[in-house]
């Protein structure tokens, strides 16, 4: 695939549309020094990838996060912060000094050459094909629930791990408030 | 649609989502920044399914599952982020030096 | 269950009508003479395309109407205007206090069950090919083992007294 092909493809400008604002939040997300903004552009980077879900034809993984990242996951992230008593405007020591911020950036960097240099060797010039035979949910949930059954109960099982835990961590045990002399 | 291009703006968020780990102070922040890592993988799953056609559509249940357990991981890991910040009254990584002598 | 089975079962299913497919009947006729915007609405895309269209026309409207008013109001900001609003009263301290912990475990659980119910939307939508394919009960019994899984958590959660709001 040439340049002309690769301009003359609607979907390409609509996939550049898309991923450059999800670049831009995702650098506002690690960068800000605003946790709440963080959190926000983090709701755009999600929304972004969940665009390109749907461009790509898999509709129900869009929706997925839609529904549990931007419905559940950021409002967990809004409470966190909220009760962690982060300072909710501009703070600046929310990151570690320069001289870490630059070592840091220089090994993000050079991940994303290593693995960016690998991909651009490995897949030159395979094309994604059209999305016209997007993936129906029926299709995912014979998938889920042929193939994938033990996954799939399993996950059931992480997820009441995860309730238990965090009731366990979370809830506030009241002879432990008593003896804090915590008035009810 | 070019495969290369999904999968760079996946190694770029996912760059970035690393740079977010390291850097980042406050406790929240660094999930926040492994949010961004998951979200990166996500794409490279649905972008190869995609790209080999998978019958069974294995790449987008991955997907699934990354997301599944993704949220379980956010719910126990601020949990805990509560519980050391209600005993240090500090939820920074870098003041959590107990185990340091 | 095993890769011998899962490929005729997907081809099975490839036959019920496609969902994205021109719409059958009295247009299907005329097909030939379809304009171009009809057939591009036609395809996947299509419905996406009429959202992004809405979307993209409310914006401009919101967005004509606050510059427009913007342009035309008088602007006079002083300090006292910005101030929240209190009841009348000076605002003291800070915008922001501490939220309660259990808000949290509220926020888990709605977590939680979120993504059960995204694992039973596939379920609830196959379930007219899944019995057709003669893999009804056994279907039906995986999702009454992870319903029942998640609702010994919930059961967990009401005896510990969590749900309780005093």
């Amino acid at each position: 695939m040439d340049v002309g092909d690769w301009v003359s493809t609607p979907q390409n400008w609509v996939f550049l549309v898309i991923a450059l604002p999800m670049l831009f939040a995702g650098f506002k997300v690690v960068q800000t020094s605003n946790v709440v903004h963080a959190v926000l552009y983090l709701v755009g980077t999600l929304g972004g990838s969940a665009a390109l879900f749907i461009l790509l034809g898999a509709e129900f993984v869009a929706w997925t996060v839609v529904l549990v990242y931007i419905g559940a996951v950021i409002v967990l992230f809004l409470f966190g912060i909220m009760i962690t008593r982060a300072p909710l405007g501009f703070d600046v020591t929310l990151s570690h000094p320069v001289r870490i911020r630059v070592a840091a950036a220089v090994v993000a960097f050079v991940l994303f050459a290593l693995v960016g240099g690998a991909m651009l060797a490995e897949f030159e010039n395979q094309t994604i094909p059209e999305a016209a035979d997007a993936t129906r949910t029926v299709e995912i949930g014979l998938s889920i629930f042929d193939r994938f059954v033990i996954p799939f109960e399993v996950v059931s099982v992480v997820l009441l791990a995860a309730l238990i835990g965090g009731i366990v961590l979370a809830r506030r045990d009241p002879a432990e408030e008593e003896e804090a002399g915590v008035v009810r | 649609m070019l495969i290369n291009q999904f999968l760079l703006l996946g190694a770029a968020l996912f760059a970035l989502g690393v740079y977010g780990v390291l850097t980042r102070r406050n406790a929240v922040m660094v999930l926040l920044s492994v949010e961004l890592m998951l979200a990166a993988v996500n794409i490279n799953f649905v972008a190869f399914d995609r790209l080999i056609g998978d019958e069974l559509a294995g790449g987008q249940i991955f997907a699934l599952f990354i997301i599944a357990v993704a949220a379980a991981e956010v719910g126990i890991g601020l949990a805990i982020i509560l519980l050391i910040f209600r005993n240090r009254r500090s939820a920074n990584v870098d003041e959590l030096d107990l185990l340091k002598l | 269950m095993c890769q011998s089975r899962a490929v005729p079962l997907l081809a099975l299913a490839a036959q019920t009508p496609n969902l994205y497919s021109p719409r059958p009947g009295p247009q299907a006729a005329s097909a030939s003479h379809k304009g171009f915007f009809e057939t591009v609405l036609d395809q996947y895309f299509g419905d996406y395309i009429t959202v992004a269209a809405f979307l993209g026309m409310g914006a401009l409207l919101v967005a004509g109407a606050v510059l427009a008013s913007a342009a035309l109001r008088p602007n006079n900001p002083t300090a006292v205007k910005s101030q929240s609003y209190e009841c009348g009263i000076d605002p003291v301290g800070g915008g922001w206090s501490q939220t309660q912990i259990r808000y949290y475990i509220f926020a888990l659980l709605f977590l939680i069950f979120d993504v059960e119910a995204v694992f039973i939307f596939p379920w609830a939508v196959g379930l007219e090919t899944f019995s057709d394919l003669g893999m009804g009960v056994f279907v039906l019994v995986e999702m009454v083992i992870f319903i029942g899984i998640l609702v010994l958590g919930l059961v967990y959660a009401v005896r510990k007294g969590v749900l309780r709001w005093e």
